[in-house]
């Protein structure tokens, strides 16, 4: 009994011996720097690969800015003129809105494609609500909000009660909403001079200050507020990471306690909510309130989404980028008008950033 | 459950035996247009279920989901030729692809007649009712050149066009504005080959609000002093003219347009819309069904309008500021007959 112990002992310390040696075999060969930090050895592009992954906005923020340089030294002094940069802003305002919206769905691993039907609803609802029954114009803002709170509110109960998927079922709802926004408008444009005639407030978004030659409409500076606050909301408060922890891993936030279907359902609302406003700074934009505006918005705030680097299987991404994103489509849409190139460029240029976008966010999660 | 089916399915086909009986007395009409919720089609299929009811026929109306959509509007074709339709009236959402199919329906010996937007070829249909779109464009254009007089040769004109497929209702617009205007066209098949200098440029709108704004900014940071704007339809004209209104310019711009939808006409009289060229849909779906049942009863087949290749349905110049030379009725005038 004793021997076969002691001899096992022998075989396992003889062992140890020999990994030790191994080891120090290796070490030598390594030169004996086996304590130095692994950093100092990362190729450039591991490097990157890191950078990005720590800072999801810093990639489309690059491309931003490349395309800034890039249209300035083309087209010149036009392009970067305060003026033409507001009115880049301007024009990417709506999408931008409904891009707050719809980063939160993605965050969550969901996608929302009623977004833009929800936001001619709601601005159909102010418009008749304001001009057709008479409604103090705030009562009737008022309205279409709450309609965007109900919407939101439907589509969350599809998704947490029933268990249905997010694509499905804002497949399902983008055509009833649609459809709703028909029967209700009877596919009649609400005129420009209707509304300011009696609910100018409806076109407050579309007014603007000048400040050192850029024109910033309300409507902007509106979204602009509302991505601070979104930001605030997902960053600095419990909601915030309850909403990145559903859309990681809901297994797992549901056993640290997180109520996921409640996190779910208030983000649908919220986004609901988040398209009524994008429907005031649409009414503010165009004027008139049309049931036939905003047709591929749905699809429009996915790509500012994608683009600003928000990740479709949820959990990672930051709300600023989808600003970026908005802004990194309008410059290359505004700079390549500006050249005089062929619109189709226009569309081909969007689905390349789009394709690399999303090849980038599949690099970068890999770690 | 089996008894409850079976019982069900027995009434179903009751129904259809029923309603196939009921439909072979009166001579069935399609109408297929290219979606249900632009006013232009909804007049148009009001035009036509008003003829269908007075003429005693069956109308069965089909759509597109989306402008473009071809898929649905083949399947419609289908369903008609296997209900014995004698017509079938439709805007093709794509007038080449959806030529195999109306083949089928003529083979199947239906008349098929092309509402708004011609088949390309245009003889793929037995015939075509259409506004004369070029004719609609050059009235604007005399009209916008007319009033700027002797300034016309210097003028800055934005061209704000539908979008980037250059389909045949965008080009025979774009190209009859210009030929209105004085401008050489040269090939007047396509949008964009001029060399007149007067023009500042040429952006796509969508042929709506948020596009005409869109398109309107950006032409004017191309050149401020852009004094004439051609527009695909009136939604886009109203968009250019926000535009223009939020950088002071809205009192000294011709904005020109196309269709005759009454919030466009209203446009005209508030001054929003110089002019617009106003087409009749009700018109051309209630004449198409007229043919349909002539053919129906006689087999004769309509007849193009002389020195055109499709049956005009007419145009008017609406404006409240009527130039010399070119025909024209008031906005006034032009709420009564609006559509939309």
């Amino acid at each position: 009994m004793t021997t076969t112990t002691t001899s096992g002992m022998a075989g396992v310390s003889m062992a140890v011996d020999n990994r030790i040696a191994e080891h120090e075999r290796v070490a030598d060969a390594a030169g004996g720097k086996v304590a130095s930090f692994t950093v100092e050895h990362l190729s450039p592009l591991e490097r990157a690969h890191r950078f990005f992954h720590a800072n999801p906005v810093a990639a489309p923020a690059i491309v931003l800015l490349l395309a800034l340089l890039g249209f300035s030294l083309v087209i010149g002094e036009r392009f970067l003129d305060p003026f033409n940069l507001s009115l880049i802003l301007q024009q990417v305002t709506i999408i931008g809105i409904l891009g707050i919206a719809q980063t939160l769905i993605i965050l969550t691993a969901g996608i929302d494609l009623s977004v833009g039907a929800i936001m001619v609803l709601t601005s159909v609802i102010m418009g008749k609500m304001a001009v057709d029954v008479g409604m103090p114009p705030v009562v009737a803002l008022m309205a279409g909000m709450l309609a965007g709170a109900v919407t939101g509110y439907i589509n969350g109960l599809l998704v947490t009660q029933f268990r249905l998927p997010p694509f499905i079922v804002t497949l399902g709802t983008w055509n009833i909403f649609f459809a709703l926004n028909l029967w209700y408008s009877q596919s009649e444009t609400i005129r420009s001079k209707a509304i300011a005639d009696t609910a100018p407030l409806l076109q407050w978004t579309g007014q603007s200050v000048e400040i050192f030659g850029a024109r910033l409409t309300y409507g902007s500076l509106l979204m602009l507020v509302l991505f601070a606050a979104v930001w605030y909301a997902l960053n600095r408060t419990p909601w915030g990471k309850h909403v990145y922890a559903t859309g990681d891993d809901p297994a797992a936030a549901n056993l640290a306690g997180i109520r996921t279907n409640r996190v779910l359902l208030s983000v649908y609302v919220v986004a609901g909510v988040i398209c009524a406003i994008g429907a005031w700074a649409l009414i503010g934009r165009i004027g008139s309130v049309s049931p036939q505006a905003g047709m591929t918005a749905n699809l429009d705030s996915i790509t500012a989404v994608v683009i600003g680097g928000c990740s479709l299987f949820g959990g990672r991404g930051a709300i600023w980028g989808t600003l970026v994103g908005a802004l990194v489509v309008g410059v290359f849409r505004n700079g390549l008008a500006l050249a005089g190139v062929d619109v189709l460029w226009q569309e081909f240029t969007v689905g390349l950033l789009i394709i690399v976008a999303v090849g980038m966010d599949q690099w970068i999660r890999k770690v | 459950m089996k008894l409850k089916s079976l019982a069900m399915a027995v009434l179903a086909s009751a129904c259809v035996v029923t309603s196939a009986v009921q439909a072979a007395d009166k001579p069935v009409v399609g109408l297929i247009t290219k979606t249900n919720t632009n006013p232009f089609f909804v007049k148009m299929r009001e035009g036509a279920t008003e003829m269908a009811n007075a003429m005693d026929m069956d109308l069965r109306t089909f759509s597109g989901k989306f402008d473009g959509d071809n898929q649905s509007q083949v399947q419609a074709i289908e369903n008609l030729i296997a209900s014995g339709a004698k017509g079938i009236l439709i805007t093709p959402s794509d007038p080449e692809a959806i030529v195999p199919a109306v083949e089928r329906a003529r083979a199947a010996g239906i008349l098929v007649i092309a509402l708004d937007t011609p088949l390309s070829p245009a003889d793929a249909a037995d015939a075509t009712f259409a506004t004369d779109n070029f004719k609609a464009g050059e009235l604007i254009g005399q009209w916008a050149a007319a009033q700027l007089g002797d300034k016309a040769k210097d003028a800055r004109i934005a061209m704000l066009d539908l979008n980037a497929s250059q389909i045949t209702v965008d080009v025979a617009r774009d190209q009859g504005f210009l030929k209105g205007f004085g401008v050489d066209v040269g090939n007047a098949e396509r949008i964009g080959d001029e060399k007149d200098a007067r023009i500042v440029g040429h952006d796509v709108t969508q042929g709506a609000e948020e596009g005409g704004r869109r398109a309107m900014e950006n032409l004017l940071q191309r050149d401020p002093k852009i004094n004439v704007v051609y527009t695909i339809n009136e939604p886009a004209a109203a968009g250019a003219y926000e535009a223009l209104r939020a950088v002071g310019r809205d009192k000294d711009v011709l904005v020109v347009s196309v269709d005759g939808g009454c919030p466009g006409v209203s446009n005209v009289r508030d001054g929003v819309i110089g002019a617009t060229s106003m087409q009749f849909p009700l018109q051309m779906a209630a004449k198409g069904v007229e043919a349909v049942l002539e053919y129906a009863k006689t087999g004769k087949k309509p007849q193009a309008s002389e020195g055109l290749d499709f049956v005009n349905t007419g145009v008017d110049l609406i404006t409240d500021k009527p130039v010399p030379g070119v025909p024209s009725k008031t906005s006034k005038e032009g709420l009564g007959l609006c559509w939309g």
